[in-house]
């Protein structure tokens, strides 16, 4: 046992709402209930909880479409949530942003952008604010292993780490970039290396592994709030499913879905609750909580209205502009 | 405070008021602070001295970096100034401008706001060639969300940068680099010029000219000469270019009845081809003439002086313009 047995049940209940969630999301697409743009983040669930797991609630996070385990992970309602993909005027952002957009800055998620790449400048910005105010807080920006080719990541890391930011750069490497194998986009081995071409700390880890997870972020985290800067952090995981959801994955190799079946993060995290001596019946529980949860959600955003058009007069600049 | 001041001082002394005012006044760009000379145009000079490096930041050369950061800082409630050196790199900078700046208020349903500054210089005159000269108004005042100001005078420099800095939404300042110099009377101090809101630069009674930044200085020139051959002029400085203040445009017209818009940056597709639009949907019945509209040529800026003073739209072609409206035959 490497981490205290009640963050580890932390871990677990954020994974089980961003999966149970997730295959809501994806049951009512498929039952026709939703006909959105989904990303979905199958087998990125224990990542991003775990990383979450280390932030404080007042903590900042940008991040990216796919994203919505990021958002529930940090604390974002589920009704809000599920309204908002659903385009309801109920939702997070009115209905006018989408599941590509959401932002709840009641729990620290300040922006979620449809752009590859172009939440790493935004961070910066928002640690530069807490540096300047000496607030303590710590902003995470989340991206995939595809968005590391792109020149925001470059110019961010670097002006991170020259102003040595309290700021986390939170690499999911899911292995591909849209449809682009890791190797096939990238000629060095892992994210990581390229750390030390900002002098920035680096730290890779198998992000399935939930002791290892969380220990590498709550490192990073110690670091950022004692002011020592920033920290690229390298989560290996596996996408396991399309780029979007009903996208297909055929491109993916066989021995890739084997490996990432093996690799699942929830039935290996219920493994480890069970070591850690939580119960089946605990663990059924907590999932069964959830679940009613996820339910009250479809329902709050089925049975919520779509905004009317004179939200296109509204939110372009402070005053409404007249119709 | 009286006498006069330049355009270069007034800004300064915008920005230092309103630094002075606000913690959450901070600036980024390409060496604005002390230690690389207070910018390159001078802008930011004395300001490290009085409110630190934290406040007055140097940045690499990296316009979406510096943009980006701008944009984080201000979605957590500060008031962040980006200086751009010059406007063709704002289009490295697009994504976080276009996407991002302008759009996150409307995409978070009002709860996040991006209260930016985005100073940035050009200008056609001074032999900078094709990529440090154009004037790219127009790519911005398409977005929704965004506000593009220039000042024409020292004053008005002064005045729009403190509402600017206030704005709870991002603003594109553009100064134009012949227009440094420039000196008028100095405004009092915490002098503010609203936004959305345009100038009478000269009242008249035949013609509008309806222009902006450094062109109004041409046009009232060209007034102060068609007044001697008995046509008299009006000349509207928008100083707010989007969303502009249309009131003010089609009072004017209509009481002229004639109009001419002038522009430094291309011609073709324009603002002045919006505001041409506007007014003959709505004065189409009380116009003279047609709407004239003038602007730089459809090329590159050159960098030669023959060809660039070729390119900039003369003194002579803009009462040419004023004289086709007067003496269009219906």
């Amino acid at each position: 046992m490497t981490i205290d047995r009640e963050k580890l049940l932390d871990i677990y209940t954020r994974t089980m709402r961003c999966a149970r969630s997730d295959e809501k999301i994806r049951s009512m697409l498929m039952g026709g209930k939703l006909a959105v743009l989904y990303y979905t983040y199958r087998g990125q669930e224990l990542v991003s909880s775990a990383m979450m797991a280390a932030l404080e609630p007042s903590d900042y996070l940008v991040t990216t479409y796919r994203g919505q385990h990021d958002q529930i992970a940090k604390g974002v309602p589920l009704d809000l949530l599920y309204a908002e993909i659903a385009g309801k005027v109920t939702g997070t952002c009115k209905g006018k942003g989408g599941s590509m957009h959401i932002t709840h800055p009641e729990t620290g998620v300040m922006v979620t952008t449809g752009v590859v790449g172009s939440g790493l400048p935004i961070a910066n910005g928002l640690a530069l604010a807490s540096q300047n105010r000496g607030d303590g807080r710590v902003t995470v920006t989340c991206f995939g292993d595809g968005a590391t080719n792109i020149g925001a990541f470059h110019e961010a890391m670097n002006m991170a780490q020259l102003y040595k930011l309290p700021v986390i750069f939170f690499c999911q490497n899911n292995r591909y970039g849209e449809h682009t194998a890791f190797a096939d986009h990238t000629k060095v081995d892992s994210i990581v290396t390229r750390a030390a071409a900002y002098g920035m700390t680096g730290v890779r880890v198998d992000g399935n592994d939930a002791e290892a997870m969380y220990t590498a972020a709550k490192e990073a985290v110690d670091r950022a709030r004692a002011g020592e800067g920033p920290t690229l952090i390298e989560a290996m995981c596996y996408r396991m499913m399309g780029h979007f959801f009903g996208a297909d994955f055929s491109y993916m190799p066989k021995e890739h879905l084997t490996e990432m079946a093996a690799e699942d993060p929830l039935p290996r995290l219920r493994k480890l609750m069970l070591d850690y001596q939580f119960t089946e019946a605990e663990l059924d529980a907590i999932v069964a909580q959830i679940d009613a949860e996820v339910d009250a959600a479809e329902q709050f955003a089925t049975d919520s209205a779509f905004p009317g058009p004179e939200e296109l007069r509204r939110d372009v600049f402070e005053a409404e502009i007249a119709a | 405070m009286t006498g006069k001041i330049t355009m270069v001082a007034a800004l300064n002394r915008a920005i230092d008021e309103a630094m002075a005012e606000d913690e959450g006044v901070i600036l980024l760009g390409e060496d604005v602070a002390a230690k690389q000379g207070g910018g390159v145009f001078k802008v930011s000079a004395g300001l490290t001295e009085k409110y630190g490096e934290h406040r007055v930041r140097s940045t690499p050369i990296s316009e979406q970096a510096i943009v980006g950061a701008c944009v984080g800082a201000a979605l957590a409630g500060m008031r962040p100034i980006a200086e751009i050196m010059l406007m063709n790199f704002l289009t490295v900078a697009m994504d976080q401008i276009v996407n991002h700046a302008a759009k996150l208020r409307f995409m978070s349903g009002g709860q996040t706001n991006v209260p930016l500054v985005i100073r940035t210089t050009t200008g056609v005159g001074v032999g900078f060639g094709g990529q440090h000269s154009d004037m790219l108004e127009a790519w911005f005042a398409h977005v929704p969300g965004l506000t593009i100001v220039t000042p024409s005078n020292p004053a008005d420099a002064q005045g729009l940068m403190r509402s600017a800095i206030a704005c709870n939404d991002p603003v594109i300042f553009i100064e134009n680099i012949l227009c440094y110099g420039i000196t008028g009377d100095a405004p009092p101090a915490g002098h503010r010029v609203p936004l959305g809101k345009a100038a009478i630069a000269r009242e008249g009674s035949d013609c509008s000219i309806i222009t902006y930044g450094r062109t109004v200085l041409d046009a009232l020139e060209v007034a102060g000469q068609l007044a001697d051959e008995g046509i008299s002029v009006e000349v509207i400085d928008l100083r707010t270019i989007a969303p502009y203040d249309e009131k003010t445009v089609i009072t004017s017209v209509r009481k002229t009845g004639r109009a001419v818009v002038l522009h430094e940056a291309v011609k073709a597709y324009g603002t002045g081809a919006e505001i041409a639009a506007r007014l003959s949907e709505k004065l189409f019945g009380e116009l003279k003439a047609p709407v004239q509209r003038i602007g730089g040529a459809f090329s590159a800026v050159p960098m030669a002086n023959v060809l660039e003073q070729a390119w900039i739209p003369s003194k002579d072609a803009i009462k040419d313009a004023v004289r086709t409206t007067i003496n269009w035959k219906i």
